[in-house]
């Protein structure tokens, strides 16, 4: 019973202070929704609304039809259907077009004999990404078409799975999604705890505390666990965004992401309890958890740029990123539908990495009082 | 002497404060260095020195928020080594900072450390409005502390630090910043708790306010040394302020008449 009175008001103080910072709870609040819709909508490696020239010298039933599969796809936008290829040129120079599509003369002859029908595929690689991401969008175009003359039945049933492949939105937001949660937790309990374990090293208010009858051990607690209830609502705010704005499939157990969820958010939560412990300032503070956690969770994480696709030296780095645990696990539960069947060896990883940094801060935390 | 948590029933013992040869180091450094010194229950004792004298130091060791490297401390009759959370319940502390959350509002305040300091709802209601009526800022107790001037922010945080009714204030440059005439008044409020029975330990800058003081230590280089009354300091010096003294031994550095 003893001190339970002052760890309830120091809760309630926390809440004081985090109701009344006007900009920090909207920056709070705001932050998740905002984020997602950034991430969700601008930053894509997919692309849409490709700019598309088609050259057709000598249309027939063949490359009509191909050429109302690329209109459908949903992908493409036809700006030219041209006689020749000596426009395209200047298309590309200008911008105007980003991907042709050339048929050769005698297109659906070349199909009816079995011998081979060539098209030439040009794309504008000015930036690689988006060029082979077109360029594959309009190979599998031709695949589709191919694969469903090859057998007339199956082609009908084919139809719509060609069109998931080609929604964008669903392709790239589903990947951001779970790394974004890793983000902005990652802001919200390492940042926040470490401001505002530091702000009260400033305003001499810690020193107060300490000398108080309360445990460190309350005094923590009771400085993050506010940040845990923070945290736990931005999971919920950005997944029920996914689910309705970015139809982000949850395929898994809903329990067992929150679950993880709070994992990474006590994984978090330790880092800013770590960093406050090494700093006395707020902007250093801030320097320490922005230089030493969100940066690195969002370069290493595969967050946003595939693991595999890094220098050795990065990709072992990367193990030692909470958040690329924090990724791979959410990406199971949400895409994939796997349970802790799958993913026990991350989850046991993230859990070592979060005992481990609690051991540190409380550690850390002790060692300052000297 | 039986652990912590064994607190209350227990009779303070004669010395508020009673420190021997009590030392902290920190690596090769010895921040301080064998101070032995008693404070009486119920005086006013002036803990004087120069920034980096160790005085920092010391009253950590005596808030039970640092262990002593060696020597032996015993505060309100707690032992500083094993019975620090004993100590922590019968001192009160206030540093030069106010230590007050300026977002919070005067009553939020008392009420945080009120209930830290496990009293009850009813008490904390009583004792706040005692409070308010006896600094006369009834006022202001809806106001966040942010808002209200410094003098009241001041004596506020004193009270604070009494409303628990500690054996022992410890007060760290409490006057630090504040104008002369709320310094005299809030020599006053320290003058009213001592004549409640409260022990007040303060340090301090201003050699006027040491001369206020039932006794006073002048630590130099983590040693004592000078301790007494204002009186005998500045007879033992043959000087005639207490600030001639303290500049004196400053200035030398090195320990005057070794402590004792």
């Amino acid at each position: 019973m003893r001190a339970l009175g002052g760890f309830v008001g120091l809760l309630r103080k926390e809440g004081y202070h985090i109701l009344r910072d006007r900009r920090t709870l909207a920056v709070l609040i705001v932050m998740p929704i905002v984020q997602v819709v950034l991430f969700g909508y601008a930053i894509r490696t997919d692309v849409e609304n490709v700019r598309l020239a088609i050259v057709d010298p000598a249309p027939d039933y063949a490359t009509l039809a191909l050429r109302d599969r690329f209109t459908a796809a949903g992908v493409f936008r036809t700006v030219a259907v041209l006689p020749g290829a000596g426009e395209l040129d200047r298309l590309f120079r200008s911008g105007a077009a980003q991907e042709a599509v050339l048929f050769e003369p005698g297109f659906a002859n070349h199909i009816a004999r079995g011998t081979p029908a060539r098209v030439a595929i040009i794309t504008d690689a000015t930036d690689p990404n988006t060029g082979s991401a077109m360029q594959s969008f309009a190979a599998a175009v031709i695949q589709s078409w191919e694969r469903e003359r090859a057998g007339a039945v199956r082609a009908i049933r084919i139809t719509p799975q060609v069109r998931m492949r080609f929604n964008p939105t669903r392709e790239s937001s589903n990947l951001f999604i779970p790394g974004l949660m890793a983000f902005v937790l990652t802001i919200i309990s390492t940042l926040m705890t470490a401001i505002s374990l530091t702000r009260e090293k400033e305003t001499g208010t810690m020193e107060v505390l300490l000398v108080s009858p309360l445990r460190p051990a309350q005094i923590i607690v009771g400085k993050v666990l506010p940040y845990l209830a923070i945290g736990f609502v931005s999971i919920l705010t950005v997944v029920a965004e996914a689910r309705l704005v970015f139809h982000v499939p949850l395929r898994g157990s809903v329990l067992l992401l929150l679950a993880e969820g709070l994992l990474f958010i006590l994984t978090s939560l330790a880092l800013g309890i770590l960093i406050s412990a090494r700093t006395s300032s707020q902007r250093v503070a801030m320097m320490g958890a922005l230089a030493g956690t969100m940066l690195p969770s969002v370069l290493l994480s595969g967050f946003i740029f595939p693991i595999e696709s890094m220098p050795r030296v990065l990709q072992w780095f990367s193990n030692v990123m909470p958040a690329k645990w924090f990724v791979i696990i959410a990406r199971g539960i949400m895409l994939k539908g796997v349970g802790l069947g799958v993913l026990w060896p991350e989850t046991l990883i993230l859990l070592a990495m979060t005992l481990v940094l609690l051991a540190a801060s409380t550690r850390s935390f002790h060692v300052r009082l000297d | 002497m039986t652990g912590e948590g064994a607190g209350e029933g227990k009779p303070t013992a004669a010395p508020a404060i009673d420190a021997r040869d009590l030392t902290r180091t920190f690596g090769a450094f010895t921040a301080v260095d064998h101070i032995t010194f008693t404070v009486r229950a119920g005086e006013v004792f002036g803990f004087l020195g120069a920034n980096g004298a160790g005085k920092t130091t010391a009253i950590r060791m005596l808030t039970g928020l640092l262990a002593p490297t060696s020597g032996e401390a015993r505060v309100a009759g707690y032992d500083v080594y094993t019975q620090a959370e004993a100590i922590k319940r019968n001192i009160g502390y206030m540093s030069q900072k106010f230590s007050l959350y300026e977002d919070l509002t005067v009553r939020e305040n008392v009420r945080l450390y009120g209930g830290i300091y496990d009293l009850s709802s009813r008490e904390i209601r009583e004792r706040t409005h005692r409070m308010l009526h006896r600094l006369g800022i009834e006022q202001v107790a809806g106001e966040r502390v942010g808002a209200i001037p410094l003098g009241w922010k001041q004596k506020l945080a004193f009270s604070v630090a009494l409303l628990h009714e500690p054996k022992i204030v410890f007060l760290d440059e409490p006057t630090g910043g504040v104008d002369p005439i709320t310094r005299r008044q809030f020599w006053e409020m320290i003058y009213d708790a001592a004549a409640a029975g409260t022990t007040v330990f303060v340090t301090t800058h201003y050699m006027d306010e040491a001369e206020y003081c039932d006794r006073i230590s002048i630590m130099v280089a983590g040693r004592i040394g000078a301790i007494g009354t204002p009186a005998e300091v500045k007879h033992q010096f043959g000087a005639n302020s207490v600030d001639e003294v303290f500049v004196r031994l400053a200035r030398s550095d090195t320990p005057g008449r070794g402590a004792a």
